[in-house]
């Protein structure tokens, strides 16, 4: 007789519980073949959160095999915690990006919360201290009540974890657009420093090691939490609270300390985070990866009450928790680190030669499943989507009054400055924060050295939506330009693919389309994708978000000495780099005048992107170049309003655009402040006016001048968000 | 000068404050919250950071960890203890310093650099500024809001205590104080970081001198 009292392997069958699971009829079936028998309930539960499209990619392995993985850099790819890449002298940068968008979207201090603590658990799992933090995310318009609750609890719940574990947040993105209304995205990135030999795997191997539970006591929260993350949200998600999890950085605090200690013991084998499916995925992909089995003593688990079953323990997301395999006589040591650091930790199983995932509870056997086909032989689904048809009338922009659109785009949150968010963010904690938030990427010193790794994290979702070919070429493009835009040396990308359900075939064409643009570009501009994370079926009340590849990339500086003086000052020249045309698919003005993605032609010349790039780099390495921004959304009026506004200082400029392009969004464009009696060399560079220190913004084209006091401008743009917020309406 | 850097579980600022001083040509050591001797410090940091995850009240249970008892034993004999933001928060609750601290008047956590004004210095902590020298200090905290008496107010005064003010008040602090030290003048607790301000490369460079400050105080005394 079992001790616990749930469903048998007939009810199961009988009312098709697999289907509350998330698992269809065939994939039942599949369950079956595997086992040779009918699965019970601990059994079915562990296939279904194995195979959730969260945990097992089942929609979006053929699009993720586009990407690039290798590089003169990389030293790990995807498949573990996270991605390593070389930046000299035996050290080595580790990333990834990770969503947590439908936690978030109903509890948002929490989703957003433990969304951080996840991202930071798999920097830490491969033993790197975090350096940085990041974050991209997208909410429905702040004139609607529940979007500022959103956005300001998700806002509230990335700085209280992030401040108290102590690791900055250097840089981020965020955008506002009536598409994400009641989906927001929260993506987090974490970025971390290590030694070569240092590098950790999440392998259980060695017949007879022990596994090592670490961290929070299991309770039952978070259970089915990667089932919930692959699920429409309804008005019936509320009731899916349970599957939220609750955040604790002070002892994710504890856990990192203790786990980066840890690294440092030779007869540590493997070490996981216990993330999406927590003990379930953790202990099953390293004995996977190990190519052994594993039998976990269940009873030994440490719980935060009585009476929790296998099935219930095996598929919570409780937070803040590690599973280590350790050479078998040494536990002692590793039991005795943790005690030191006021963890929970135990013995919990150990590793066996029979290729087989084994669960009991007090002699009793809950699940005996075969490792490898749980973990690797997840259905995969090739679909076929159908391309969106385009309507083919282009609108009219030959007649926009400049003043008015000017100032409502400084207006609205998308481009308004987002100190109301990053003020809320430790940016400085570690004291090597170089380049805080504001205009572009994060700059964080490798401590002890001269060398600093710039980061950054971009979405471009109405670009995609307008061309999701050529829109994935951008997303790649603008994260690249935002580290050139700093100085640094581009090395290589994370990517986390925001999108609606693929079993749409219109939401199926965006994603292959748009993942074969990014693909490219990061052939290109040679920047291979080493980690991610896809987070699909980001759809409420069957309205899909537009979608939305996120990319994250590093760079890096090899000297930080030229970022000593980058800050423009009076006198300084100004350069616009690059050709404008009329580029306005997916524009911020377009949004501003016409609503609606109008889906006009836009493209990207890679080629050209590399050539400029590196130039730029260069000029702004030799000194020569006191600020440099990528022209983004708004266009070149709206890049240069930003930098006079972030630094307080006049600006005198003289255009040859027309009206709608000093608004136009053409790709491959820089702004460069180059220090005054110097020149730089950068083909495409034409000089436009100067910084100045009157504390008057003007801009004139052979039609139009915006003319205004700096102080103003910046009162738009830094009051724009915070003035949304106080709104009781 | 030996200064021993506090580490309570959730600490988050104690690297900064070890690099800091060490950077100011000091030795410097961690010294874990259970350790119950500081014997061989001739002062002591206590950093910044979330001290057993401030559930309660920050500071709250820091307040009774076992190497308090040595903090205290080094206030009465007159040796330097610097506390940062959580080491403000733990130094109040010791009772080390007078007043509390609240939190923000906006209730949400500031982080960003902020002008500050030396209104005192004549102190162990500040000698080397100029009365009335702005200095740059990155602040970031939830609690930073001091309170006190209007009472307590006075007496600061009158002692010379407030040593540090905001010249644009992020938290809602009682008078814009940022910083202050107790009668003696040995005991020292501020809101902003003095030890994330140690190159211009970062920002600022405004906390060598407080760091120096100490160090120098220390030798006159003792070479």
């Amino acid at each position: 007789m079992s001790k616990f009292l749930e469903p048998s392997i007939e009810e199961i069958e009988k009312e098709q519980l697999y289907k509350d699971m998330g698992l269809t009829d065939e994939e039942f079936q599949k369950v079956v073949s595997i086992l040779g028998r009918k699965p019970n309930f601990t059994e079915i539960g562990i296939f279904s959160v194995m195979w959730s499209e969260h945990c097992s990619y089942k929609h979006s392995k053929p699009f993720l095999k586009q990407f690039p993985t290798s590089g003169d850099h990389v030293l790990m790819g995807p498949g573990e915690g996270a991605g390593v890449v070389d930046i000299g002298d035996n050290q080595a940068v580790v990333f990834k990006v990770e969503s947590h968008n439908h936690p978030s979207a109903i509890e948002p201090y929490q989703g957003a919360a433990t969304g951080v603590g996840g991202i930071i658990r798999d920097i830490v799992s491969i033993g790197a201290r975090p350096i940085s933090l990041l974050n991209s995310l997208r909410f429905g318009e702040l004139t609607n009540k529940t979007n500022r609750r959103l956005f300001g609890g998700v806002v509230k719940g990335i700085g209280g974890y992030g401040n108290c574990i102590g690791i900055p947040t250097v840089a981020g993105e965020i955008e506002f657009d009536g598409r994400y209304d009641g989906n927001p995205l929260v993506n987090a990135m974490c970025v971390g420093i290590i030694d070569h030999d240092m590098i950790q795997k999440g392998t259980a191997k060695g017949i007879g090691n022990p596994v090592i539970y670490v961290g929070l006591k299991t309770g039952r929260d978070g259970i089915h939490g990667a089932t919930f993350a692959s699920e429409e949200l309804s008005e019936a998600s509320e009731s899916k609270r349970p599957s939220v999890q609750i955040g604790d950085p002070f002892v994710g605090k504890k856990l990192m300390e203790a786990t980066l200690e840890a690294i440092t013991y030779p007869e540590l084998v493997g070490i996981q985070d216990m993330g999406a499916a927590g003990l379930t995925s953790s202990s099953s992909e390293m004995a996977a990866k190990g190519e052994s089995g594993i039998h976990l003593h269940l009873e030994k688990v440490p719980t935060r009450e009585a009476g929790i079953s296998p099935y219930e323990m095996m598929l919570s997301e409780t937070q803040e928790r590690m599973l280590l395999v350790v050479e078998k006589g040494t536990e002692q040591k590793f039991l005795d680190l943790f005690e030191h650091h006021e963890l929970d930790s135990a013995v919990i199983g150990e590793v066996t030669d029979t290729n087989r995932f084994v669960l009991s509870y007090e002699d009793e056997v809950y699940a005996d499943i075969p490792v490898e086909p749980l973990a690797d032989e997840a259905p995969v689904y090739i679909l076929e989507g159908e391309p969106k048809e385009y309507k083919d009338i282009q609108n009219r922009y030959d007649n926009i009054d400049v003043n008015d659109v000017f100032k409502n785009l400084i207006n609205h949150p998308t481009i308004a400055s987002k100190e109301y968010a990053y003020d809320q963010y430790d940016q400085q904690v570690g004291a090597n924060t170089i380049v805080k938030p504001g205009l572009s990427a994060g700059v964080v010193r490798v401590e002890g050295t001269n060398k600093a790794i710039a980061s950054t994290i971009d979405g471009e979702a109405r670009y995609v939506y307008n061309q999701p070919y050529e829109g994935g070429k951008m997303v790649v493009a603008e994260a690249y330009r935002n580290l050139i835009a700093v100085g640094a040396k581009p090395l290589a990308m994370t990517d986390c693919l925001n999108y609606g359900s693929p079993e749409k075939k219109e939401i199926y064409q965006q994603l292959a389309d748009s993942t074969q643009g990014m693909a490219e570009a990061c052939k290109a501009l040679n920047t291979p994708v080493v980690s991610g994370n896809v987070s699909l079926y980001n759809e409420t009340k069957g309205t899909s978000i537009f979608p939305t590849p996120v990319v994250g990339m590093v760079g890096l500086i090899e000297d930080v000495d030229y970022l000593n003086h980058f800050e423009p000052k009076a006198n300084d020249k100004v350069y616009l780099v690059g050709d404008t045309d009329n580029d306005f698919g997916g524009s911020q003005i377009e949004k501003l005048l016409f609503k609606e993605v109008n889906h006009e032609p836009s493209k990207i010349d890679l080629d050209l992107e590399v050539q400029r790039g590196e130039q730029i780099k260069d000029a702004i390495q030799s000194g020569r170049v006191s600020y440099a921004k990528a022209v983004g959304k708004g266009g070149v009026a709206i890049g240069l309003a930003r930098i006079a506004s972030q630094f307080n200082l006049g600006l005198d400029v003289k255009l040859s655009l027309t009206d709608a392009q000093l608004f136009s969004e053409t790709q491959s464009r820089y702004i460069l402040v180059v220090k005054s009696g110097e020149a730089v060399n950068v083909d495409g560079a034409i000089e436009i006016g100067e910084m100045t220190n009157d504390g008057r913004f003007n801009l004139t084209n052979e039609t139009s001048q915006i003319n205004d006091d700096v102080s103003n401008i910046n009162e738009q743009l830094k009051g724009a968000i915070a003035q949304c917020m106080k709104s009781r309406v | 000068m030996k200064l021993a850097v506090l580490v309570f579980p959730g600490s988050n600022c104690d690297r900064d404050m070890l690099n800091a001083a060490k950077r100011s040509g000091v030795e410097a050591e961690y010294v874990d919250y259970r350790e119950t001797s500081l014997k061989g410090f001739d002062g002591v940091l206590i950093p910044g950071g979330f001290s057993f995850g401030d559930y309660l009240r920050s500071g709250a249970m820091a307040r009774v960890a076992p190497i308090i008892t040595e903090v205290k034993r080094l206030a009465e004999e007159g040796k330097p203890v610097l506390g940062v933001c959580n080491g403000f928060q733990i130094l109040t609750e010791v009772g080390l310093l007078p007043g509390a601290l609240l939190h923000n008047d906006s209730h949400l956590f500031v982080s960003r650099n902020e002008a500050l004004t030396i209104v005192n210095n004549d102190t162990k902590f500040t000698h080397q500024y100029e009365k009335d020298e702005t200095v740059i200090y990155p602040v970031a905290h939830g609690e930073g809001h001091y309170y006190c008496t209007d009472e307590m107010y006075n007496e600061l005064v009158e002692n010379n205590q407030i040593i540090l003010t905001y010249q644009d008040n992020p938290n809602g602090s009682y008078k814009d104080i940022a910083g202050i030290t107790n009668k003696a003048g040995n005991v020292c607790g501020m809101m902003p970081h003095p030890e994330r301000a140690m190159e211009t490369l970062l920002g600022s460079d405004s906390g060598v001198k407080l760091f120096q400050s100490m160090i120098e105080s220390w030798r006159e005394q003792h070479v």
